[in-house]
């Protein structure tokens, strides 16, 4: 049974507002005031500190597998990392991890 | 062509990779979303109101699990708080534009927009705003459309595209190879470890409370590492 028309209305109506407000949070009120060092300082970890948290989970427990770690992707993973640190080259770290994912799982699927 | 075109139209290149892992994103999306009971109309409404994918996803599976719909919007949020750390990290270089280019600017600020464009202002900071406005711009004007576009055709064609294509795996892929080149600088790194350990220790949190604590103790590791680093 699919959830009611209302239902995903106030969902994407919700969600929508909220997230604009999020995005909106620090940019819209505190404007041209210049923030502290201390703040800065960590500031500058940000993308480096929520991404890494984000995407482990993703990694290591995929939904499409139903939560359980799967060696395609898992090596694909660290194939993006491996090229990505190595060659500091985001399409060519793209690339290796679609190759391995898709290698890795041809092998599976040929044994 | 004026530097700040050229500015546009390099935001717009060194965003345009990620249209390779937006697009099939945004694919999944709208094929995703026809499977949960949206609409063409609800897909495309979502789809343009929130532009984060992850959310976005988060949204369709607690709409499928018939949580409360209250239990819904506040997790999907819970999952875009890391935004507000965007937000609060573009201010010193976009905070004195207009407020009228902020409210725009807010609207754009995507994962990949904000982490192409801080990379950029971090290693020019000298430049004037009406350049960095004009990357930041260029960098959304690059994948955006993708992520409207490649939605609708998801809606479009449903369910016939194929599991076994794993494109669940997008994301992952993206967000490391984004992630690994700032991996090179020893603050960086112990941040990004901090970040993964505190992730995995902390996966049984409700409510995706475990992806704030880490960023907040990863930011503060790298912080710190900063500190040690300049000491030594």
């Amino acid at each position: 049974m699919s959830p009611d028309n209302g239902t995903i209305w106030i969902v994407i109506i919700g969600l929508g507002i909220g997230t604009y407000l999020i995005r909106l949070s620090f940019l819209g009120l505190i404007g041209g005031r210049p923030l502290p060092e201390w703040l800065l300082r960590h500031l500058r970890y940000v993308a480096v500190s929520v991404i890494p948290a984000l995407i482990t989970p993703l990694v290591i427990w995929p939904n499409a597998t139903g939560g359980q770690p799967e060696p395609s992707r898992l090596l694909a993973a660290l194939a993006v990392l491996i090229v990505g640190v190595w060659w500091n080259n985001v399409i060519g770290a793209i690339a290796a991890g679609m190759l391995t994912l898709y290698g890795v799982q041809f092998i599976i699927g040929s044994m | 062509m004026s530097t700040t075109h050229r500015t546009f139209w390099r935001g717009f290149l060194d965003c345009s990779p990620f249209i390779l892992v937006v697009a099939p994103f945004g694919l999944l999306f709208g094929v995703a979303a026809g499977e949960t009971g949206l609409d063409l109309i609800q897909t495309m409404s979502m789809t343009v109101l929130v532009i984060a994918g992850a959310a976005q996803f988060t949204a369709l599976a607690l709409l499928d699990d018939h949580t409360p719909t209250f239990i819904v919007i506040l997790v999907s949020l819970a999952v875009n708080l890391r935004m507000a750390m965007y937000s609060a990290a573009l201010v010193p270089h976009l905070g004195k534009a207009s407020l009228r280019t902020r409210l725009l600017a807010s609207y754009f600020m995507v994962d990949q927009t904000f982490a192409v464009s801080i990379r950029q202002y971090e290693h020019a900071p000298e430049r004037p705003i009406t350049e960095k406005l004009a990357y930041y711009f260029g960098a959304a004007a690059s994948i955006c459309p993708f992520w409207y576009g490649f939605s609708l055709l998801g809606a479009l064609i449903g369910k016939s595209i194929p599991e076994s294509y794993a494109l669940d795996f997008a994301i992952p892929i993206c967000f490391i190879s984004l992630v690994a080149p700032m991996l090179r600088s020893l603050p960086h790194l112990a941040a990004a470890l901090t970040s993964v350990t505190l992730a995995l220790l902390l996966a049984w949190m409700p409510y995706n409370l475990w992806l704030l604590v880490a960023a907040v103790g990863a930011m503060m590791t790298g912080a710190r590492t900063e500190l040690w680093v300049k000491e030594h």
